[in-house]
């Protein structure tokens, strides 16, 4: 019986030739990922521990990306708290100020995530990286905070489920559709424990920026991380940046699946998720004749905030305004993304609109702040959750889309098809 | 080690942005955190509850963020344990590695009623629904999570690997 990608990696990371699902292993760590919601909690656990230097201050990351630039004075102080820790400690990869992106786009971008790393996260959106063949995912602050002591962590072996994607998308729809038709399908613990690898002739089209979304939402799903083969567009895009010597992990032909389906793509139409799981998705045809009038826009995030998908936006809103009395926010993922969107013009199709532009940040996603949402009021968002109270007032509601759905919507102040605004 | 307390029940996927909404988590501060638990998906939950009492939940309690922060913030006020029918697995982490009891029970899940007062027997295994004379099972945890639940959780689990000691 052959091994999948994960099992292969978690293997080789724990010393043991084979391993099962179902196993627990103390298996290494090649990074732990902590930021500024995250990161007191770990420092806290970690000085329980009583000793005076982490593990390898080169392979710790302390990304300031969620309440950043500093939203209130607790916010600051958490900041300043994980700041002297970084500088104590001398980690090497800590990002704030204008350093800062959202940590799932600023890590890869920055090739601190290779092929066959075993990278975990106090933060539940980690499972991004295994769009580049990492088994990546997400944990708590105890548990990176004892990482950063030892370098390793108990894993139970998950079990794997096999999505296969074929034939090619339809106008509109990317990898932010597919993984919301999964997610639909299986529902948002369909993949409760395991590993979601998402393969196929369709995912072997879709741009990288893409492939991190489909696995970034793996977890609303309930899985422990999402997973793709590494293929010439993965090798191109970590050979641009990753530094470090890398394995590449392949699952076997005859690897073992626990559940495996197969989605022809092309009966998908983009999705809206409906309040308040992500889980409720609706085809935008159908969404955009409910008449569903919106007060936000919001594109951006570890989902939807790289440059690939402000492009999308900028496809849509090039030449056109945002509808009165509603508000767009773009923000993009990282320094970088916003210096090529200046650089292609994309901020300033987005001024002219009538967006606001923000800085680097989670920010709304998680209702933390540049655009929180009041009692009653309704956004389309490019983010990847949608549970009650998410962006703001406990009875404002969030819908999730792709970046042309929303850029749309933001045109025509109601959830609207980009087909509307294109013809 | 027994725990008992009125049962709080709610439905599946208690995620954790109802559990502590992001606006608090400008804080790591457990007792502050308490003060908002449950705040959006039951407002009078902090107010009405007591020391002991327990939450029984659907599947995929916990699911969302890994804000170890939700974990805590049950803890803190004062909630003995959570009962559920599945747990997502980020939670299910955090909660053992901060000490707080968890539970999988189908079984008490969909016999137990709001109001109902619970008697817990951890090392038993047992839960005894008081208010019906009804008794549930729940699944044992797997030997590795014990080590880590019997040293008190994982710093305390650590510290001991760390100076070599046998767990």
């Amino acid at each position: 019986m052959g091994l999948t990608a994960a099992e292969k990696i978690i293997a080789e990371k724990s010393g043991k030739e084979v391993v099962h699902p179902g196993d627990i292993v103390q298996a290494k760590v090649d990074l732990v990922l902590i930021n500024d919601v995250t990161a007191p909690l770990a420092i806290m656990k970690f000085r329980e521990l009583g000793i005076n230097r982490v593990w390898d201050e080169r392979r710790i990351a302390i990304v300031l990306d969620h309440f950043t630039p500093n939203k209130d004075i607790k916010s600051a102080e958490q900041c300043k708290f994980a700041r002297e820790f970084a500088r104590e400690m001398n980690i090497l990869h800590f990002f704030e100020g204008g350093s800062v992106g959202i940590e799932h786009c600023l890590l890869p971008e920055k090739g601190l995530v290779a092929p066959g790393d075993l990278v975990i996260g106090a933060d539940s959106h980690t499972c991004t990286y295994g769009a580049l063949g990492a088994f990546a995912t997400g944990v708590g602050s105890t548990d990176a905070g004892m990482a950063m002591a030892t370098g390793d962590i108990w894993l139970r072996v998950p079990e794997t489920m096999k999505f296969i994607y074929t034939g090619n998308l339809q106008p509109w729809v990317t990898g932010k559709d597919l993984i919301l038709h999964t997610i639909g399908d299986i529902g948002v613990n369909g993949a409760l424990y395991r590993v979601m690898e998402f393969s196929g002739e369709t995912i072997a089209q879709l741009s990288m920026a893409e492939r991190m979304t489909m696995c970034n939402m793996a977890i609303e799903a309930g899985a422990k991380t999402g997973m793709m083969d590494v293929d010439e567009k993965t090798m191109e895009y970590v050979k641009k940046r990753v530094k470090k010597e890398f394995r590449v992990y392949r699952s076997d032909e005859d690897a073992n699946y626990v559940d495996s389906r197969e989605y022809n793509v092309e009966k998908i139409e983009p999705l809206v998720a409906f309040p308040h799981l992500p889980e409720n998705v609706v085809p935008v045809s159908r969404a955009a004749k409910m008449n569903i009038a919106v007060d936000q826009v919001f594109i951006g995030s570890c989902t939807n905030g790289r440059i690939e998908d402000l492009r999308m936006a900028a496809e849509i809103l090039e030449g056109r305004k945002v509808a009165e009395r509603l508000r767009l926010i773009i923000i993009p993922c990282s320094p970088g993304v916003y210096r090529d969107a200046l650089k292609e013009g994309l901020i300033e199709i987005f001024l002219d609109a009538g967006a606001v532009i923000g800085p680097p940040t989670c920010g709304p996603c998680l209702g933390g702040h540049m655009g929180v949402l009041a009692k009653g009021e309704r956004a389309v968002s490019t983010t990847n959750r949608n549970f009650v109270g998410r962006m703001g007032y406990p009875e404002s509601e969030v819908y999730l889309a792709n970046p042309y759905v929303a850029a749309a919507s933001a045109v025509m102040g109601r959830i609207a098809s980009p087909e509307e605004v294109m013809r | 080690m027994k725990l008992k307390g009125r049962a709080w029940k709610y439905g599946d996927n208690v995620d954790t942005d109802v559990i502590i909404p992001a606006r608090y988590l400008n804080t790591s501060d457990p007792k502050e955190l308490s003060e908002h638990v449950l705040e959006d998906l039951d407002p009078d939950f902090r107010e009405r509850m007591k020391k002991g009492d327990i939450i029984v939940a659907g599947e995929n309690f916990g699911c969302g963020s890994s804000r170890e922060h939700a974990p805590l913030a049950i803890k803190a006020s004062g909630v003995s344990c959570v009962i559920a029918k599945s747990f997502a697995r980020i939670f299910y982490r955090n909660a053992i590695n901060i000490g707080l009891p968890i539970l999988e029970s189908r079984e008490a899940v969909e016999f137990v009623k709001d109001g109902d007062i619970l008697e817990i027997e951890l090392e038993k295994g047992v839960i005894r629904n008081l208010s019906r004379g009804e008794e549930y099972r729940f699944a044992s945890f797997p030997d590795f999570v014990m080590n880590i639940l019997r040293a008190g959780g994982l710093v305390e689990y650590t510290r001991r690997r760390l100076r070599g000691e046998d767990i």
